[in-house]
């Protein structure tokens, strides 16, 4: 797979889809698993992890879901590369900053992806745009038994399936949607939203991951607990929220319309107008002010923006897509130059289907 | 991270899992062998007062039927299969290999029960399809885990020269794989 092929396409998580996407970003879920005839990956030596990260493709080439993937060898990538995966949410950063043999599996779709020797041996995830994490759990639950057919996975008759971490046996799994609740933030109601989450044993996360701040109000909602409950129950458990929380931040947005609609047009149209000709802008200062416009196009106090263009610049404007997509390493104040450019580009151009060129 | 007892920096962070619940104590090493010493309860002043301070109702009850030899004991308590010991694991969080859920189950259960508020998996369970060869296999996976054993057996004994007995361990990995995962592939 060329890396610079992926920085072009649309992730799954982008298409900016699917039921509630002007909330609900994407649905996730992933699955901890490990070989049984191992050491867990931080106890493994060298030779191990590399063993272990052949046996897992091999084996899992022989499954019917072993043939569309791509491998990637993360190994061996270039930072801006690994990066790139990050960026992407294709793998964690702890894979990408791990050491030693480790891989990762991706279909055509950028649905699937296996982590091989991350925390665990094997980490499934699976992802769909929109709020679907019904068909995500079919699907992941299609992937797992495939892949258990060739590969013994660790298991104990109480406690399931065993992971390196405690905090995650039993069934491994997490399920997580990412929201964007900015009206709620605005508002200033989202502390009380996440107290009262964490009171039912869900975790909120940042955008990129494990204790990552919140930018540009987009929130990983997940379950904590991964014992004693069935996989159904837990996708119930996060997904019973979700609607509770998408009819929040409508009224927030109600709310922020019907009681201070000139305030918010002018954020809005403040943001707007600050992509359109900044000439130097960082990567934080792009997503939180993406955001407002996101949020104003929502509520139709912007015109000309289509959704899904506004879900590809949030990552194309992260640092390693920035730079495969010029083509050059850059530093950080070189990037916020580029940046900006290549947000007035596109902006003039009218859309990321009209390609701004580099220079 | 400050000692609990004194402004020194913390280097022993000890986790404790005696009363079904995880508390953590972080002392700084005088304090730490005053601790494992002493086997007392560790006050965050020197005032006799008892549980006032949270320090000391943090710790109080760590005392209590834990000698510092028990606790010592513990900590050295190695897994047979990939050697980790429950020191070890307690402080990087990680386990190290499948027989340490065997091993420690009697240490990890308080702390599974803390965390997830319940001790029994309910969920998806293997079925157990192409890898089974013709015999039934168990449900757990402890015999394949072995192997783990097995190949530092294996290791030792080639370092030994004894290999006599490196052949014997190889074997008994063979027949133990081919069983769980099939027949070997040429290599």
């Amino acid at each position: 797979m060329k890396l610079e092929t992926l920085s072009q396409a649309v992730g799954e998580w982008l298409r900016g889809t699917g039921p509630e996407s002007d909330i609900v970003m994407s649905s996730r879920v992933r699955l901890a698993r490990n070989v049984a005839h191992y050491p867990f990956v931080s106890r493994a030596t060298e030779q191990d992890r590399a063993d272990i990260e052949r046996f897992l493709r091999e084996r899992i080439a022989t499954a019917p879901v072993g043939q569309g993937l791509e491998y990637i060898d993360v190994g061996h990538l270039e930072e801006v590369d690994r990066q790139l995966l990050v960026e992407r949410q294709l793998i964690s950063r702890e894979l990408a900053e791990a050491q030693g043999a480790r891989s990762v599996a991706i279909d055509g779709r950028e649905q699937v992806s296996l982590m091989i020797n991350e925390e665990d041996h094997l980490r499934i995830q699976c992802m769909h745009s929109g709020l679907d994490l019904k068909g995500v759990w079919e699907q992941i639950k299609v992937v797992d038994d495939q892949i258990e057919k060739v590969v013994p996975y660790a298991f104990h008759e109480r406690f399931g399936y065993l992971t390196a971490c405690p905090t995650n046996v039993g069934t491994g799994i997490r399920v997580s949607v990412m929201l964007h609740l900015p009206a709620l933030v605005i508002t200033r109601q989202i502390d009380k939203v996440f107290r009262s989450l964490h009171k039912i044993s869900l975790a909120v996360r940042g955008l990129y991951g494990e204790g990552s701040q919140a930018m540009g109000d987009f929130y990983q909602i997940s379950n904590q607990t991964t014992l004693g409950k069935t996989e159904e129950e837990l996708v119930e458990q996060v997904g019973d929220v979700v609607p509770v929380l998408i009819d929040y931040e409508r009224r927030a947005r109600e709310f922020l319309v019907r009681e201070t609609q000139q305030n918010v047009h002018d954020q809005v149209s403040r943001a707007y107008g600050i992509l359109r000709t900044a000439q130097t802008i960082s990567a934080e200062e792009t997503m939180q002010l993406l955001s407002r416009v996101r949020m104003g196009v929502l509520l139709g106090l912007i015109g000309d923006v289509k959704i899904s263009d506004i879900n590809v610049l949030l990552v194309r404007t992260q640092p390693a897509h920035l730079q495969k997509i010029r083509g050059v390493e850059l530093d950080t104040k070189d990037r916020n130059i580029e940046r900006a450019r290549y947000l007035r580009q596109h902006f003039e151009a009218g859309g990321p289907g009209a390609r701004a060129s580099a220079n | 991270m400050k000692c609990q007892k004194c402004d020194k920096q913390a280097v022993f962070h000890i986790t404790e899992l005696e009363t079904g619940e995880v508390r953590e104590l972080h002392l700084c090493e005088d304090h730490a062998r005053a601790y494992l010493n002493q086997s007392e309860p560790v006050g965050d002043g020197d005032g006799p007062e008892e549980g006032k301070s949270s320090g000391g109702a943090l710790v109080g009850p760590l005392g209590v039927g834990q000698t510092a030899d028990e606790l010592a004991v513990l900590d050295q308590k190695a897994c047979g299969m990939c050697g980790i010991t429950f020191f070890e694991f307690r402080n990087q969080g990680r386990l190290g290999c499948p027989h340490d859920y065997v091993h420690f189950e009697k240490e990890l259960e308080p702390l599974i029960a803390n965390i997830h508020g319940a001790t029994t998996h309910t969920g998806r369970r293997p079925s157990r399809g192409q890898t089974v060869g013709e015999a039934a296999l168990p449900e757990g996976t402890e015999e394949l885990t072995a192997v783990i054993g097995m190949r530092s057996s294996m290791k030792e004994a080639i370092s030994l020269e004894d290999y006599e007995k490196a052949k014997e361990d190889r074997d008994a990995i063979r027949a133990v794989e081919e069983r769980w995962l099939g027949p070997p592939k040429a290599q």
